[in-house]
């Protein structure tokens, strides 16, 4: 009884850090067992259990980022050897919808958070710049999926993209100026006026609006 | 106007054409009757088109009437002129030419211009708003109007509860025509638009149904409705929506399958797209099914396959016959609309009965959008909030549709028709009059949320993307199955299956949202350019202000040609550009590109440099280079760089966008070894002199290469990029590996103006490992003074060769020591 007694105050602490509610960290923890094999931790490996992430291109990337400090507990860089279950909930929690009770702040910095996440996945050297470089290599990726582009096309693309990067965030450059990448503001400033909300959230079954429903 | 009055007179004198007979030959006859309808209806168009004009002649009145408006009032005026003429309301919205000839188009143009993404990604509201909240509307103004007639305040009518739900349910439906003609001109945001337009197309179904259900009951005799009868109605609803939609997507499948063998009689090719479509919508029509939905989802469904299959030249055709056909309809519905009110016979007022009618569609249409989106609200990621549902519920217009089915009704059966009639005309004229001037005041007061028009940015579309695939992975990883889920993996069948069938290879490979993005804002770019050159009032900027330059060949790849010169070439892109900007697609292409290997280049060098390289020194290098003509940057001058920074930006997007190159595989192939046999010779030849010995030749290389650039790696310059393209910006290799004295390129000699030691300093970002090398040519022929940036910009659009604008610049920015000859070795 007290096992379960302390499980249950765990989910609540849990529902505190994450803002998820009980059904869905259940929900999530289900899931947590079922890819870690009941195991308290989650490796890399355990990610090659899920059959649909195969196909995603850009699925290195973003199984990285369930093991970047810099994501779980914002940290310096590095990458953790394994996560456990409050990680997982942690990297979740970055696609929460935005909560209708949120006033402007709270939106504002989920906004900025979730867009920390994937500046993250950009900077692959975590020095705070996307270069040319890490541009070009997620580009790639990106568009790895279709067989028909080749590198080359996706490194072009980068590089107009990066282009316009350092047109939106340098203005009107001097000749002899360099853009050495973009730095998180930059990267907002990219996103400025760019809705995420239908971009960045993920419905999680909708558990709380089910519990409201009782 | 008067044309209707001629009209009339025209019509009185029909006998004028029999004269002939008597009088033997008649060298001319007056055959009115034998041209008469086609006549009148052409006539009809071309009021209604001039009454456009004339709309827009006042920009004060179109920006607060809705045209919808102003056409229901002109048809009002004409209708009344035909009237006093000849007391006969000849000219009437007939339901078959409604249906058959007016509403498809329109429908046509919504599905195949459907944003898709939207549209699936807000299916589930849209449905609901579209099935229950028309069922909703239905029942509820049908019962409502019989409780108020059972208490007795209309009076005495023949009319049954069934007669009143018939009335309910060709009432309920939101008009397609009427919210596209209003809210295009209102621009809420989109999803509203699309929730709101989604709903009026796809309600059509329920409309039809219902329609049909009710009439058959009246029919029937409400006594005779059985259970089984009701049942089979709501069957029918399943099987009418379900049917339109699998019909559309069949014939959508079919579309894109022929589309894709046109290859060959490109002419007709855009024919294809709207005879399959028409056939969709009567091939529903003729199996009783929902005719809009089988044309709307063969729109959606199509779209995707026929715009990757048809040639730029067919796309374009199609997307503004497409516009035209639809915006024509749309006037001639409106107008009609307004005359065919004019007819004394169908009028029977009832107050009571019109405006609790007209109360009663508007308030349960505002209780219906209030309960469905609290409940769509628990579910829905982006909340609709209650300045949304407001607009929703006014945005509830109702239509040309509803008109077209009250005309329908039998009368014999349905005893008050004639009330109905008019209570619709009224209905339809109080919303797109009423609401539709209201409308865009509402939407302004509120603050809803607009749309805003913005320009697709590369960024965006790359994170947008990974965002989608950060999506699906989470939803991959946490177990569910939810919207991105279900998208991917729909994108991946349909890359893998359906693509490779409906597509043509060439256009699978070109196909990618990114590169189409790309390839827009190129060509984008390119109109702005130009415009920019136009706007300055003079093309001569354009000209290489040394054409008599030794190196400065006028490369004429054909004689066809030859007429292009510099401004001829601009004249014919502004012109072009509107319409169809792929006219002189043959011509540009191979500017175009070769243009951008040089901005490529050019841009890296200047915003690229690797952060690894010692800033400092090849700072002070380029420093250096533009003090030497140490041009205060004049207000013109700053402007210019900032729109060659655009320019080349957006140039750099376009630079071998597959689009461009990916098809020519085969030919590139071919060209090859003609290319490799180029370079030998080119190699042989020890000085850059070679584009005036052989112009022609060198020109053309360069447009091979640039499709070869496409398929092969041009920013690595393989020592198999040859031809052209090396020629003009590629030592790379060479320089990279030999760097830092680097230049022995035997086709690129040295700037000996600059010297080695400059050179020599370049060097960390040129060392091998690094990405970012520009060419040689690059290096030593740009960086001269701003001024040379300005004429390069514009330059770059001219029909002559990078290589001579690029050498062409030179002396004139340069002391006279560094004159081209200098260039070679």
């Amino acid at each position: 009884m007290g096992a379960a007694h302390s499980a249950s105050e765990e989910v609540r602490e849990l529902e505190g850090k994450t803002g998820f509610s009980s059904d869905q960290i259940e929900q999530l923890h289900r899931r947590f067992k079922q890819l870690s094999g009941d195991q308290p931790t989650i490796r890399k490996e355990n990610f090659n259990n899920v059959p649909d992430l195969e196909l995603n291109p850009i699925r290195s990337k973003i199984v990285r980022a369930f093991f970047d400090n810099r994501n779980l507990r914002k940290g310096p860089s590095g990458l953790a050897d394994e996560i456990n279950f409050e990680d997982f909930l942690t990297i979740m929690s970055y696609f929460r919808p935005i909560d209708t009770t949120m006033d402007e702040e709270q939106v504002e910095l989920s906004r900025k958070e979730k867009l920390r996440f994937l500046f993250h996945m950009y900077d692959s050297d975590s020095d705070g710049r996307i270069t040319l470089e890490e541009y070009r290599n997620v580009v790639e990726e990106l568009l790895s999926g279709n067989p028909h582009i080749e590198k080359e096309s996706a490194r072009s693309i980068a590089d107009g993209a990066m282009m316009e990067a350092a047109s939106v965030c340098m203005g009107q450059m001097e000749p002899d100026q360099v853009y050495e990448g973009i730095t998180f503001e930059d990267f907002l400033k990219i996103w400025q006026g760019i809705d995420i909300e239908t971009k960045m959230h993920v419905r999680f079954l909708n558990m709380e609006t089910m519990a409201l429903c009782h | 106007s008067c044309h209707s009055c001629e009209l009339k007179g025209g019509i009185g004198a029909k006998p004028l054409g029999s004269r002939g007979r008597d009088g033997g030959f008649q060298v001319v006859t007056f055959k009115w009757a034998h041209v008469q309808d086609p006549y009148v209806i052409a006539l009809w168009i071309l009021v209604a088109s001039l009454a456009k004009i004339g709309f827009h002649l006042s920009h004060k009145v179109t920006s607060v009437v809705p045209e919808s408006a102003l056409l229901i009032v002109l048809g009002l005026v004409l209708g009344g002129i035909v009237w006093a003429a000849d007391h006969i309301a000849s000219f009437t919205l007939t339901p078959t030419v409604f249906f058959f000839y007016l509403l498809p188009p329109i429908v046509l143009d919504a599905g195949y211009f459907m944003p898709n993404r939207l549209f699936f990604g807000n299916l589930g509201t849209i449905l609901l708003y579209a099935v229950v909240g028309t069922v909703w509307n239905a029942a509820t103004t049908g019962l409502s109007l019989y409780g108020v007639f059972l208490s007795g305040l209309m009076g005495d009518l023949q009319i049954g509860l069934l007669d009143f739900l018939l009335f309910g349910s060709l009432i309920a439906a939101v008009d397609p025509v009427a919210v596209l003609a209003v809210f295009e001109e209102v621009h809420v945001n989109e999803v509203l638009f699309i929730i709101v337009f989604g709903e009026s197309l796809l309600n059509d179904a329920v409309t039809v149904v219902l329609y049909n259900v009710f009439e058959s009951f009246v029919a029937l005799g409400g006594d005779n409705v059985t259970g089984v009868d009701c049942v089979k109605g709501i069957v029918s609803f399943f099987v009418v929506s379900l049917g339109g939609t699998l019909v559309g997507v069949v014939f959508a499948f079919l579309l894109s399958l022929v589309t894709r063998f046109t290859k060959h009689v490109r002419i007709i090719e855009p024919g294809f797209v709207f005879i399959i479509s028409y056939l969709s919508y009567l091939t529903s029509e003729m199996l009783s099914l929902s005719a809009i939905l089988a044309i709307t989802f063969c729109g959606i469904c199509c779209q995707k396959y026929v715009k990757a299959n048809i040639s730029e030249q067919s796309a374009t055709t199609v997307r503004y016959t497409m516009k035209m056909l639809a915006s024509s309809a749309e006037t001639i519905i409106f107008m009609f609309l307004g005359i065919s009110a004019v007819n004394p016979f169908i009028w029977t007022w009832n107050t009571a009965f019109v405006l609790l009618t007209l109360v009663f569609i508007s308030v349960y249409r505002a209780i219906g959008v209030v309960l469905q989106t609290w409940l769509l609200n628990r579910y829905r990621m982006v909340q609709l909030e209650p300045i949304d549902q407001v607009v929703l519920s006014y945005g509830g217009l109702r239509g040309a549709v509803a008109f077209a089915l009250v005309v329908l009704l039998d009368g014999d059966k349905v005893k008050e028709k004639n009330l109905f009639v008019s209570t619709t005309i009224i209905v339809v004229f109080f919303t797109v009059i009423f609401q539709g001037l209201t409308i865009k005041p509402l939407v302004q007061w509120l603050k809803v949320k607009r749309s805003e028009h913005r320009e697709p940015r590369l960024n965006e579309k790359l994170h947008g993307r990974a965002f989608d695939h950060i999506l699906s992975a989470i939803e991959d990883i946490s177990g569910q199955i939810g919207h991105n889920y279900l998208r991917d993996k729909w994108s991946h069948f349909d890359r893998k299956f359906l693509s490779r069938v409906l597509m043509r290879r060439s256009a699978q490979k070109s196909r990618d949202r990114i590169l189409n993005v790309f390839h827009e804002l190129n060509l984008k770019d390119a109109i702005s350019y130009v415009a920019e050159g136009e706007r300055r009032g003079s093309l001569a900027f354009i000209r290489s202000p040394s054409t008599d330059n030794v190196v400065n060949v006028d490369f004429t790849p054909r004689s066809s040609t030859v007429e292009a010169s510099v401004s001829y070439l601009l004249r014919e892109n502004v012109s072009a550009v509107c319409l169809d900007m792929q006219s002189l697609e043959q011509r540009r292409r191979s500017i175009r590109d070769a243009e951008d290997m040089v901005t490529h280049h050019t841009l890296q060098q200047y915003l690229y440099k690797p952060r690894q390289e010692e800033g400092e020194n090849v700072r002070r290098w380029y420093k250096h280079l533009y003090s030497r003509h140490e041009l205060t940057p004049t207000e013109d001058e700053k402007q210019d760089r900032e729109i060659f920074h655009r320019t080349m930006r957006k140039r750099l997007e376009s630079f071998k966008s597959t689009k461009l190159g990916l098809n020519q595989n085969k030919k590139a192939a071919k060209m090859y070894k003609r290319e490799r046999a180029q370079k030998r010779r080119n190699s042989s030849i020890p000085n850059g002199k070679l584009p005036m010995e052989s112009p022609a030749q060198n020109f053309t290389i360069k447009e091979k290469d640039l499709e070869l650039s496409d398929t092969e790696e041009p920013p690595n310059y393989d020592e198999e990029m040859s031809g052209g393209i090396e020629f003009l910006a590629s030592v790379t290799k060479d320089t990279a590996s030999d760097s830092p004295a680097g230049i022995d390129n035997p086709v690129f000699s040295p700037d000996e103006a600059l010297d080695r030691s400059l050179l020599a300093r370049l060097p960390p970002w040129l060392s091998p490992g690094e990405m970012v090398v520009p060419s040689q040519r690059a290096r030593t022929q740009i960086p001269y003074s701003p001024g040379t940036f300005r004429r390069l910009m514009p330059f770059r659009l001219s029909s002559k060769s990078v290589d001579s604008f690029l050498q062409a610049d030179g002396p004139e920015e340069r002391p006279p020591a560094a004159l081209p000859e200098s260039t070679h070795m």
